[in-house]
């Protein structure tokens, strides 16, 4: 701390320039690539004319929302309405600074890390900063004293205190194997793309499959992307929590999920998809041309990712309530401590035998999931408020399983 | 001053600005807010002194997920802003009274301690003593620490199960009335 190292402080800076700057540009791609395909999904064509291929359409809309009257009503509680989407957008881009874009460049003989900051708690600097993006959404909802916002809060509070115990526990086990690699620091993101080696069979989604889709799933949720945007389900709630917002304060809601999307992803990419290896790849070429393929390869990695998030928005229903709380507790949580257990015990037992392990995780996650629907298909859960005249199509486990 | 004195300054000051705001903010949300601002600067504390997985743990849990539940349930009951007058009656006061000379005897004989015991005012031999990775963490929490680890988990779990047959016994009640 005593001496500032110039090259450190200087590579730093231009690190977070470029990585902000990235992720507003992402957020903007993001919106036209979801306007594009979801037009696309629905055989039609989507924003098409600003711009090449509507391209500049994100540029557009961003005019718009600037010009736009920054609307405050006079029912709401002027200080939170104000600080509520700040709250979550700011969440939202500080997450990204524990995330490894890529291996490192060496530029006149400095070895710089493509990471802006190298923190050895990095996994539970993630849990703990993406668990406070709750604050915005149920501020905002408070604050803007109105029934459906209100409302919209209260079921992303329950939604994402939920999902994040799934989060949490889904990553044990891949923090277990990575610390087999003989390394203190096992929750450093960077450790962890760097112990997935090179090949696709040694990525961690295959050795934690289940683990890797319940952190997945648990995702979604976090983010209140589509089958879990109770929040703000346009049907019931106008538009949930950020009903009352307008003009520049909406963007930044919007940013906000998109941003969210978008570390969603590399985060992924980082734990289950190997980081930015690729069958050797990423060693191609010098010092500074590696750095610069390894950042690329993490980017089309991340890209694909996001293209999954559109994909499901556009392709799954809305879940309702109970169904939203019977899968985030009695199948993810399950499932993701399951995951713990076996992969403990089928470390010491078969001495670290990742094939072992793979399977024994797969055929455990099996085991649950059917243990589960099989009670749940036995005591049927209770249905409130529902007429008796509604009573034969009774939400059945079948229903909670999708 | 090294960048770590004005850090620990700036911490602390936050700290207990954010403490006095939970008092003395009449509304309960806006005390609920100020405690989430203390526990960050508590985390900045922590950091300082090298314990980073306890500035996790302490954002996670704290702020992360019992601040959450605090507002959800002051957001649900709907409470309003508290009447300045009606919040304490006499014989709270007094309790208050004796509980904050107690509070501040206790104060004042701690730095009374750290300022004649050298080990504890020398902020490095600090720093060398709680360095707390999470390995060292996990290791004391597995061996040596053992039983008493395995006890909190046993109590937290009664508390659980505690909730579970409260719940479920007011849930029965309400259906025999139905």
């Amino acid at each position: 701390m005593e001496n500032f190292p110039l090259v450190l402080v200087l590579s730093s800076i231009i690190k977070i320039v470029i990585i902000v700057h990235l992720l507003i540009i992402g957020v903007m791609i993001m919106i036209w690539a979801e306007r594009r395909v979801s037009g696309w999904m629905q055989d039609r064509l989507g924003p098409n004319r600003v711009g090449p291929q509507g391209l500049l359409q994100p540029i557009a809309d961003g005019l718009k929302f600037m010009f736009k009257e920054d609307i405050i009503p006079d029912h709401v509680d002027k200080p939170l309405y104000v600080l509520a989407p700040a709250m979550l957008l700011v969440p939202a881009l500080i997450v990204v600074a524990v995330v490894p874009f890529g291996s490192s460049i060496t530029l006149f003989g400095n070895e710089i890390p493509l990471q802006i900051a190298d923190v050895n708690i990095g996994i539970l600097y993630i849990l703990a900063i993406t668990s406070l993006g709750v604050y915005g959404v149920v501020l905002g909802a408070w604050a803007s004293n109105n029934k459906y916002s209100l409302l919209g809060g209260l079921r992303s509070s329950a939604q994402m205190i939920s999902y994040e115990l799934t989060l949490g526990l889904a990553i044990i086990g891949v923090l277990m194997l990575t610390n087999t690699v003989g390394d203190n620091s096992a929750l450093s993101l960077r450790v962890i793309a760097e112990s997935q080696g090179s090949h696709l069979w040694h990525w961690n989604f295959l050795i934690h499959f289940p683990a890797f889709l319940a952190f997945t799933t648990a995702m979604f949720a976090e983010t209140n992307r589509l089958p879990f945007d109770l929040a703000e389900a346009e049907q019931e709630l106008v538009a949930g929590y950020h009903t009352e917002y307008s003009s520049m304060k909406f963007a930044m809601f919007f940013m906000a999920e998109y941003m969210n999307m978008i570390v969603g992803s590399a985060v992924v990419v980082t734990l289950f998809l190997g980081g930015w290896h690729f069958f050797g790849l990423e060693n191609v070429g010098g010092p500074v041309w590696s750095g610069l393929i390894s950042f690329g390869i993490f980017f089309v990695k991340t890209a694909i990712f996001l293209f999954v998030f559109i994909w499901v928005r556009w392709t799954l229903p809305r879940f309702r309530y109970d169904q939203l709380m019977n899968l985030g507790w009695k199948f993810l949580l399950p499932v993701a401590l399951s995951s713990i257990v076996v992969t403990g015990t089928l470390w010491i037992t078969t001495d670290g035998n990742r094939l072992w392990i793979g399977i024994g995780n797969m055929v455990s996650a099996f085991i649950v999931v059917s243990i589960v629907a099989g009670l749940l298909v036995m005591n049927k859960a209770p249905e409130p408020a529902i007429p008796d005249s509604d009573r034969q199509i009774t939400p059945s486990a079948l229903d909670a399983i999708e | 001053m090294n960048p770590e004195q004005i850090l620990f300054i700036l911490f602390g000051a936050v700290s207990l600005i954010g403490a006095i705001a939970v008092i003395s903010f009449r509304h309960p949300i806006y005390s609920a807010l100020s405690l989430i601002v203390t526990f960050f600067a508590q985390a900045g504390l922590f950091v300082l002194l090298g314990a980073h997985f306890v500035a996790a743990v302490q954002i996670i849990v704290y702020a992360g997920a019992i601040m959450v539940l605090f507002l959800f349930v002051i957001m649900l009951l709907n409470l309003g802003t508290l009447s300045a007058k009606g919040a304490i009656s006499g014989k709270l006061k007094g309790f208050a009274v004796i509980l904050g000379i107690l509070l501040a005897i206790e104060g004042v004989y701690i730095a009374v301690k750290a300022i004649n015991d050298p080990a504890v005012a020398s902020a490095e031999t600090a720093t060398e003593s709680v360095n707390t990775t999470t390995y060292t963490i996990g290791e004391l929490l597995f061996n040596e620490y053992l039983l008493p680890f395995e006890v909190t988990s046993l109590i937290l779990l009664a508390a659980l199960i505690g909730v579970i047959v409260l719940v479920k016994r007011e849930s029965q009640a309400e259906n025999e009335v139905q």
